[in-house]
């Protein structure tokens, strides 16, 4: 009857459309991860040659000789981000305790909105608002301009991620804590913060990996140098800054060394987010 | 016969257990309590902080210009540091084309993948996929800049443009020489970086939608993509429409990648393929170079634009977010 | 990991930092245009051997960085290749010196197939800019190089994106040879372009010439010559068409009239083997320096660029200033106070 086979015809035209949309989402996939194994590649082919002892070791050469290295912006980038750490670590974690074990709902959720809201802010604000609190208060460049820059950053990322790992942590463990008479604070610190310490040190290494390849905060705050730091009141030289540098200029040695730049960053922080994976396999908050 | 049972051994802890209640008969630190609660107070107070202070910083450097200017400086298209005239709309203009282009590139792409990640794909495909596309999201700005302006905008000049122009250079949007670093060529690498972002986030938002609403539609004899349509995307459109516009405030943002390859041209134009500016590269062009006040008065207050639209972006992104999930599970699809 | 552990490493790092900034080394920091930063930077290089006790810092962010850096004072010196206007002078909280230092050309590079030679004058390099020759084949461009085979394919127009000397030693030029240039964009280090993409720096304009056939820039010379790209012989104001060569700039440099201050401008000079877009570069530095250590370093590497330092310009194909000068600015160099 032509109902019937109405409505096998229907039925044809759906599984058409459902295979339709299976191959069409699996493309889509594809294509997202595509420009990840493009990025790679061409870092490989590009940098792989150039990164060698020389590259490690060396400061950078004049303009237009050949060979130098990176290693003063190498050790620039570490240096920011012990600074970086200093203020944000500690901010961030804290703050993060407080939204999961004290105040109320209201001034938390606000907080909250407001940490969220900050995580959105691009990354050059920092770098001018630094600019007019520091640098131009204190005439001068400095690692120390970078490095808070670069903590402002980290403080309402790891706020977060404390937060969240903070409130996995079973009630009962507080309860039992409390139960003993261990005093608040001992019980969030020598507890709760141990128990989810797991957590709290991945939320940190994804800040840190982040913040290591940022380049815009240090554009008017590290500024920048060819030589090594000896002060941490002077400028610095970044990592990714030197790549950028290097990047826009006209010179095939410097971009041979931007490429070689590029893939130690990339493994850097790919590095530190499988070390993340690693640590996270099981929980986020160990079992003691 | 009855046998003598001895008492049982108190267990510590006990509600009598002298032990216990020599010990809960001493206060607690009090003291400490509330140090440690003021100093956690204080830390988590930062946030605040740093919001008032990025505004003040911001509003303060552009007093000059916002002086000079008014609401003027928001619709004024010269940018003219000899004649101290400047005004923000080709920045304006270049980081809505560009974020635009990025979302119409991006949110198709995102949401379909995270629809296969949720619903279509074979179990063990997932986490790999799902640590690759992470694995995106992780690499810097300045990186993807770096493969744009060797790799991408050569190939994009070679191929896909030239085709573009055959096709459609009779619409204004694809007219005019090209160059290569383009509007195009900005709005594609935004794309790039925010594809991870939508997807995870979407992928939050997909997951949590009851299996209940799934199984109903299967009851009804649906086929898995009528399932995900009818169920699962309906259901969650107002969290997708959330990740979508958390993707719409990174784009906005987005700094080094883009003054790489968009040409640096403060101008507003229709054809894609001419070179723009958006608001986040020309501070980062010429921020160290403002030789005059009102120069640099003006990059403060595009700073300050930029601070303004990035944060009420984020705030509707938020708010949409909340109602799908938990803050927790889209916070961290973020992070 | 506790809390005591993470502190202690924190403190650990922290107290290398501290320990670093005690060491002997002195920093002097500059910053400013990128059309000497060849020269500068082998400078820098070399007097860290005579003087291993002081390191130069500098950071190539364009003339005008330098003037807005050295103003504000988060510098110790600035570089500049346009001279600083009287306002800015007057704003700034101290009495700056302008120091020359080298004269350099700015060539007109292009990309094109063959790397043909090109002749070209000051109109059609304005027009071009302007926007109004808008095709490689223009006849205005056909007229100075007959038997040349330009493509019929469009001009890609490359400037400056941020401020820049070689800009003013550049619109110095156009605003003396077209009037109407002159009205529509003038000359500054940085203009309202009429057409064109922007680079960053010496560097980024070079960089896009290179990555873009058809395209069209401004560069000083070593940027060019370093980077195997092809430049432009330009008609000077005695009617010849000169390439840029170390003789043509020192030529020009040679009938500049070097006023006391030493703000001078020496585009569109008169003599018959003069390169017409040339220009000098200047470090400015405070008369009165705030630190007396830093100063006297600093007045010992000027000493030392303006006499040892000008040895090595011949190579880097920038003019050395001529004797005359030279000795008129040491003796301003002998003004700076402690």
């Amino acid at each position: 009857m032509t109902k019937d086979s109405g409505r096998t015809d229907n039925h044809h035209w759906r599984k058409i459309k459902n295979a339709l949309a299976s191959t069409g989402t699996f493309v889509s996939a594809v294509l997202v991860i595509a420009p990840l194994g493009l990025v790679f590649f061409y870092l490989l082919v590009n940098g792989a040659s150039s990164v060698n002892w020389d590259f490690f070791t060396h400061l950078p050469k004049p303009v237009g000789e050949a060979g130098g290295g990176m290693a003063n912006a190498i050790v620039g980038s570490l240096e920011l981000l012990a600074l970086a750490g200093a203020i944000g670590i500690p901010v961030g974690v804290l703050g993060g305790v407080y939204l999961a074990e004290y105040g109320s709902a209201r001034i938390n959720s606000v907080l909250r909105f407001l940490a969220d809201v900050l995580n959105g802010v691009p990354s050059i604000t920092w770098g001018v608002v630094v600019y007019g609190l520091v640098v131009l208060r204190f005439k001068g460049f400095s690692a120390y301009a970078g490095g808070l820059a670069l903590g402002l950053i980290m403080i309402p990322l790891i706020l977060r991620t404390t937060e969240e790992v903070i409130l996995l942590v079973p009630n009962g463990y507080r309860e039992a804590a409390l139960a003993l008479g261990v005093s608040r604070w001992k019980t969030i610190v020598h507890i709760v913060m141990k128990t989810a310490s797991k957590g709290i040190i991945t939320g940190i290494l994804l800040a840190l990996a982040r913040i290591g390849g940022e380049t815009a905060p240090l554009l008017f705050t590290a500024f920048g140098n060819r030589f090594w730091n000896h002060s941490l009141s002077q400028p610095i030289a970044a990592l990714p800054l030197q790549i950028f540098t290097y990047a826009i200029s006209p010179y095939d040695d410097w971009h041979r060394q931007a490429w070689a730049g590029a893939l130690v960053l990339v493994t850097g922080v790919f590095c530190v987010n499988v070390l993340v994976r690693f640590l996270t396999r099981g929980r986020a908050v160990s079992v003691v | 016969m009855e046998i003598a049972i001895p008492p049982a051994p108190k267990a510590f802890g006990a509600p009598d257990d002298p032990r216990l209640v020599a010990r809960t008969m001493a206060p607690p630190s009090r003291f400490g309590d509330k140090a440690f609660q003021w100093l956690t107070l204080a830390m988590a107070l930062t946030v605040v902080v740093l919001v008032v202070l990025t505004g003040w910083q911001l509003w303060r450097g552009s007093s000059l210009a916002i002086q000079k200017f008014g609401l003027h400086f928001l619709v004024t298209s010269t940018w003219d540091p000899v004649a101290e005239q400047f005004g923000a709309l080709p920045f304006i203009y270049g980081t809505l084309v560009s974020s635009l282009i990025a979302l119409l590139i991006a949110v198709p792409l995102s949401i379909a993948t995270a629809v296969y990640l949720t619903e279509l794909a074979p179990l063990w495909i997932r986490q790999p996929l799902v640590s690759l596309i992470e694995m995106l999201a992780a690499i810097p700005s300045v990186i993807l800049g770096l493969w744009g302006i060797f790799v991408m905008v050569p190939w994009l000049r070679d191929y896909p443009f030239p085709s573009l122009k055959r096709l459609f250079g009779w619409t204004p949007f694809f007219s005019g020489p090209i160059y290569g670093t383009s509007m195009l060529a900005g709005g594609i690498i935004i794309a790039i970086m925010i594809l991870p972002i939508i997807t995870s986030v979407s992928r939050e938002i997909l997951r949590s939608v009851p299996d209940l609403q799934r199984e109903a539609a299967y009851a009804l004899g649906a086929t898995r993509w009528e399932v995900t349509r009818i169920a699962v995307l309906s259901y969650a459109r107002k969290g997708l429409f959330g990740a979508v516009i958390l993707g719409l405030g990174r784009a906005l943002g987005e700094t080094m990648a883009v003054t790489m390859v968009i040409g640096n041209t403060p101008q507003i134009a229709a054809s894609l393929f001419k070179p723009g500016y958006t608001l986040a590269s020309v501070i980062a062009n010429e921020f160290t170079e403002a030789t005059t006040d009102i120069y640099l008065g003006a990059l403060f207050e595009i700073g300050l634009v930029l601070f303004g639209v990035t944060i009420v972006v984020n705030l509707i992104a938020q708010v949409l977010l909340k109602t799908m999930t938990t803050s927790t599970s889209a916070t961290r699809a973020v992070q | 990991m506790t809390k005591f552990h993470k502190s202690t490493i924190l403190g650990l790092l922290l107290a290398l930092g501290f320990s670093a900034s005690a060491s002997a080394q002195m920093a002097i920091n500059g910053a400013g245009a990128t059309f000497p930063y060849p020269i500068y930077s082998k400078w820098f290089d070399e007097y860290a051997k005579v003087d291993p006790s002081v390191r130069f810092n500098y950071q190539s962010i364009g003339s005008g960085g330098g003037q807005k850096q050295i103003l504000a004072q988060t510098v110790d010196f600035g570089a500049s290749d346009g001279p600083m206007s009287d306002d800015n002078l007057s704003k700034a909280p101290g009495k700056i010196l302008h120091i020359p230092t080298v004269a350099g050309a700015v060539v007109i590079t292009y990309n094109l197939d063959g790397n043909p030679a090109l002749k070209l004058d000051g109109d059609a390099i304005a027009n071009i800019f302007l926007g109004k020759i808008k095709n490689w084949n223009d006849p205005k461009i056909a007229a100075s190089n007959p038997g040349a085979k330009l493509p019929d394919k469009e001009i890609v127009v490359v400037h400056r994106s941020d401020g820049s000397g070689t800009t003013f030693i550049f619109t110095d030029y156009l605003s003396k040879t077209s009037g109407e240039w002159k009205e529509k964009a003038g000359n500054n280090t940085s203009v309202n372009w009429p057409t064109g993409i922007g680079g960053k720096g010496n560097e980024g304009v070079a960089g896009q010439v290179k990555q873009t056939p058809g395209a069209l820039g401004y560069v000083e010379l070593i940027y060019a010559t370093q980077n195997k790209m092809p430049y432009a012989e330009i008609k000077n104001a005695a009617g010849e068409f000169m390439k840029p060569t170390l003789e043509s700039i020192t030529a020009a440099l040679a009938t500049a009239d070097v006023p006391d201050d030493f703000r001078f401008s020496m585009t569109n000079a008169p003599g018959k083997d003069a390169y017409p877009i040339a220009g000098a570069t200047w470090l400015l530095v405070y008369q009165q320096q705030k630190d007396a250590a830093k100063g006297k370093k600093l007045v010992e590497f000027l000493k030392w660029s303006l006499t040892d330092g000008e040895k090595m310009a011949k190579d880097l194909q920038y003019a050395p200033l001529p004797e005359s000068v030279q000795q008129r600015v040491l003796t301003r160099i002998g003004e700076i106070k402690m």
